[in-house]
């Protein structure tokens, strides 16, 4: 309630900064926040990362379990993601059932990762049409100042290339025992998102500018600089124009984060 | 509690060890941290043995939904909550029977010490999330819970410190490991307020004797009165490096918590 009230005199305030080339917080338009990836951070799931980006946290975990192929794909793993908005993280964040954002995060994060063949699901058979591992990406966000998509995106891959699958925990008749293996991840996609306010773009917006912005635009990058998933959220419209700025600028500030991802995930 | 044994586990060796090398007093490492959320009103984080727990308060604030009000009075609403990786086999995001029992006595044990009728009419919400867990996640959750409001600046009488006791192969411990809570013999949760000694939440399952139980009440006060003691260390260090920061040492010395409305938890921190 009174967060809105906030929002209402500030908007105007936010939107004239933009007209005039600034941020609240001193970035330029095309700034990340600093970003702090934590890995191997949870002892119970297979995968975890722990991901700071400016004030915003986000803790992902990765849990393994066996279970059976779909029919259509009878040797392969699969992934399902799953994200929560707890209360815990922003005054704007409610109790009960999953809300409509926190299924788009999930649904847009687990694109980007689907769509960029991340995960090599072939590797993920323990036996042909009968025995698979189910990987699940949980997000959680704890802190919320903005931008859930990039440092959910960046939680989950991080936590893709340090998770192991737990092969020794199972035995299956006419399988020979093996040995735990590193999850078999071959692509690093990066999502970057932008939010138009008073005119303008604005990449990794915080809590308040996508409060009172317009729309967002998140955008899924693999090391080829290829574009693998795209989604615009929020109120508002783009023009092409605007699209392809995010698209060209996106890509460099992919590559950016994706150095960051190389030099902290360990 | 209950679990059957795997052949040739010993919980307790012939030097009255425990698996993790602990004796049956003693507890497990503990970390807290207040104020380590941004977004929230106050926050804790803290490790407890293998569980990580964050907690954060917003409020008082208006009550929703309006039948939740209480004209004379806040409502102090505890939500705990488990990620779904904090534990072995992926737990199914969302409240369980477990999580809202939980909730419901957490709420009840914080509702006696915060000063509930300065606010009427709004709510003092307090989240719990078990990042992960490993045993003990109620008191550590309770615990975290306690430094959070008091990090928010809520009124309280006095703070609230939980800790389990239990029996593990027949011999009254402290403080329960995983294997200890999965084939000991009961677990014995318990808080009290440190400075009055009120119990504010129980609950046992298993079985005790009479004899047993006084030791264990014992076992767990004892215990709770030294995580109090890191309780205010960590809401003392947290407004100590606020003051630090606002660049005025002369005040923070003189009363590192008084400017800002947080010493009426409990006078001993200042």
């Amino acid at each position: 309630m009174s967060d809105d009230v906030i929002a209402e005199i500030k908007r105007d305030y936010l939107t004239q900064l933009a007209r005039d080339g600034k941020r609240q917080d001193g970035r330029a338009f095309d700034e990340f926040r600093p970003v702090k990836i934590q890995t191997r951070w949870i002892q119970q799931a297979e995968g975890s990362a722990r991901v700071h980006l400016g004030d915003t946290q986000v803790v992902v975990g990765i849990k393994m379990a066996m279970g059976t192929p779909y029919p259509d794909a009878p040797n392969d793993g699969t992934m399902t993601t799953s994200a929560e908005l707890v209360p815990l993280a922003s005054a704007d964040f409610e109790v009960g059932p999953p809300s409509q954002a926190s299924i788009e995060l999930a649904r847009v994060v687990d694109r980007g990762i689907r769509e960029s063949k991340s995960i090599d699901f072939a590797k993920l058979c323990i036996k042909p049409g009968e025995k698979i591992w189910m990987s699940y990406l949980d997000m959680h966000a704890v802190d919320y100042d903005g931008n859930l998509f990039d440092a959910c995106s960046l939680g989950c891959i991080a936590a893709l290339m340090t998770a192991t699958v737990p092969h020794s925990k199972v035995q299956i008749e006419g399988v020979p025992p093996m040995q735990d293996a590193p999850m078999p991840v071959k692509e690093i996609p990066i999502m970057v998102t932008a939010l138009k306010l008073g005119g303008q773009i604005l990449f990794d917006p915080t809590a308040l500018e996508e409060k009172v912005g317009g729309p967002r635009l998140s955008v899924s990058f693999d090391r080829a600089g290829n574009i693998r998933a795209m989604q615009k959220g929020l109120g508002g419209s783009f023009t092409k124009d605007e699209v392809r700025h995010i698209v060209r600028r996106g890509r460099e500030l992919a590559d950016g984060l994706r150095e960051q991802v190389m030099k902290q995930v360990g | 509690m209950g679990g059957k044994k795997p052949e040739g586990m010993v919980l307790i060796n012939d030097q009255g060890l425990r698996m993790d090398g602990r004796r049956p007093d003693q507890l497990r490492n503990i970390k807290i941290e207040a104020g380590v959320l941004k977004q929230a009103d106050g926050s804790c984080y803290l490790e407890w043995g293998g569980n990580k727990v964050m907690a954060a308060v917003y409020g008082p604030r208006e009550c929703h939904p309006r039948h939740d009000q209480d004209p004379t009075k806040a409502r102090v609403r505890v939500r705990y909550n488990m990620a779904a990786f904090s534990v072995s086999d992926r737990k199914r995001p969302g409240p369980d029977r477990r999580s809202q029992e939980i909730s419901k006595i957490s709420s009840e044990a914080l509702e006696h010490v915060v000063l509930t009728s300065l606010y009427p009419k709004n709510a003092i919400d307090v989240f719990i999330e078990i990042i992960e867990a490993e045993a003990g996640t109620r008191c550590a959750g309770l615990t975290a819970a306690a430094v959070a409001c008091a990090d928010a600046g809520i009124p309280m009488r006095g703070m609230v410190t939980a800790v389990a006791a239990g029996k593990v192969d027949g011999k009254v411990c402290l403080d329960l490991s995983r294997e200890e809570d999965n084939y000991g013999e009961t677990d014995f949760p318990i808080a009290i307020v440190p400075k009055t000694g009120e119990i504010v939440l129980l609950q046992q399952d298993g079985h005790f004797s009479p004899d047993e139980l006084d030791q264990a009440l014992e076992m767990a006060t004892d215990a709770a009165m030294r995580v109090y003691e890191m309780q205010k260390a960590a809401l003392l260090a947290r407004y100590q490096a606020q003051a630090q920061a606002e660049d005025e040492p002369a005040e923070a010395e003189a009363a590192p918590a008084g400017d800002h409305d947080h010493d009426h938890e409990d006078p001993e921190v200042a």
